[in-house]
């Protein structure tokens, strides 16, 4: 059961990163990975704000399972973030790649830490 | 955006006439041996508009595409949850399971895109299969990012921030020399 759990919400997860990349693909005309970057940190906050959640016993271990593991893991992606980074900088945009990962890491990080306020204030 | 005139994309989807003259630029002879093939992979590879193919991707039917992402996704998923069953990582410590998953996801991507690109015409829902689907679906940016929150809260900020750096340094170095290997030996291969 667990494992369908997961795999359940991984099939959300990894086809909504590819529509939501596709559709930032077309309205950013720029190389900058904005699709990667927006499903990244969306995902951790959605996961920051279910793990502050379960820490106040308002989220089950199946929900967990369901969106944490299954969902937010598919719809985030470190495998692509850092191939786009690596290949950003072998086109000669390093600028870019060193922003990708500044970024991504920094927005990222802080979207777990603005979910987790976010399940604090909710049922804390 | 200069593209390198190398073999042409997905064939299979060209018409003849807009295939380019890949021999008058493809053989070694040009290419300075000392160097490795000239890198002609997208940038994003879950999927990458610059590329025409992968443009038509989804009129040429949206469905197979989407299911071939999906159950990648939940291979990839359900791969990185045995995982975390196998190498439980205990409140604390740190995540070294997540690093390892999203490391070895890094290297093979590294390895499947050159492979796709550059030597292999493959069928179309190979990339978004596992591409897309299964490395996407292994790799985590969620937990890594929410595991390094976590440690910070919870007065562990060094275990946190050496797996922040950690990652992120062991990650690109992973694309980054599995990348650059396959292209070496192609090129070998080539000559």
């Amino acid at each position: 059961m667990n494992w369908l759990l997961v795999m359940a919400g991984a099939m959300a997860g990894a086809p909504l990163r590819y529509l939501a990349d596709r559709a930032l693909q077309t309205r950013h005309d720029g190389v900058f990975p904005w699709g990667t970057f927006t499903v990244n940190v969306v995902g951790c906050l959605i996961l920051g704000t279910l793990a502050g959640a379960a820490t106040h016993g308002a989220a089950s271990d199946s929900l967990q399972l369901l969106v944490g593991t299954g969902f937010c893991g598919a719809l985030t992606t470190y495998s692509t973030f850092s191939y786009e980074t690596v290949r950003l900088a072998e086109k000669g945009a390093r600028f870019l790649a060193a922003a990708n990962v500044v970024a991504g890491v920094v927005a990222g990080l802080g979207a777990a830490f603005l979910g987790a306020a976010v399940a604090d204030a909710v049922w804390g | 955006m200069p593209k390198a005139p190398r073999k042409p994309r997905a064939a299979s989807h060209d018409s003849p006439e807009l295939v380019e003259p890949a021999e008058a630029v493809d053989s070694s002879e040009v290419i300075d041996s000392s160097e490795p093939i000239a890198p002609s992979e997208p940038i994003d590879p879950d999927i990458d508009l610059s590329v025409p193919a992968q443009r038509r991707e989804l009129v040429d039917g949206q469905a197979p595409v989407l299911a071939a992402v999906a159950v990648g996704g939940a291979l990839g998923a359900a791969a990185r949850y045995g995982a975390s069953l196998l190498w439980p990582t205990a409140a604390g410590a740190f995540p070294l399971t997540t690093l390892l998953v999203n490391v070895t996801g890094c290297a093979v991507i590294g390895v499947f895109m050159v492979l796709i690109t550059d030597v292999w015409a493959a069928h179309r829902l190979v990339r978004p299969f596992f591409g897309t689907g299964v490395l996407g679906g292994f790799t985590t940016f969620s937990t890594y990012a929410v595991d390094v929150q976590h440690l910070i809260g919870s007065a562990e900020a060094g275990t946190g921030l050496a797996h922040l750096a950690a990652t992120v340094i062991a990650a690109l170095a992973a694309v980054w020399c599995s990348a650059s290997l396959t292209r070496r030996l192609i090129s070998r291969r080539q000559k």
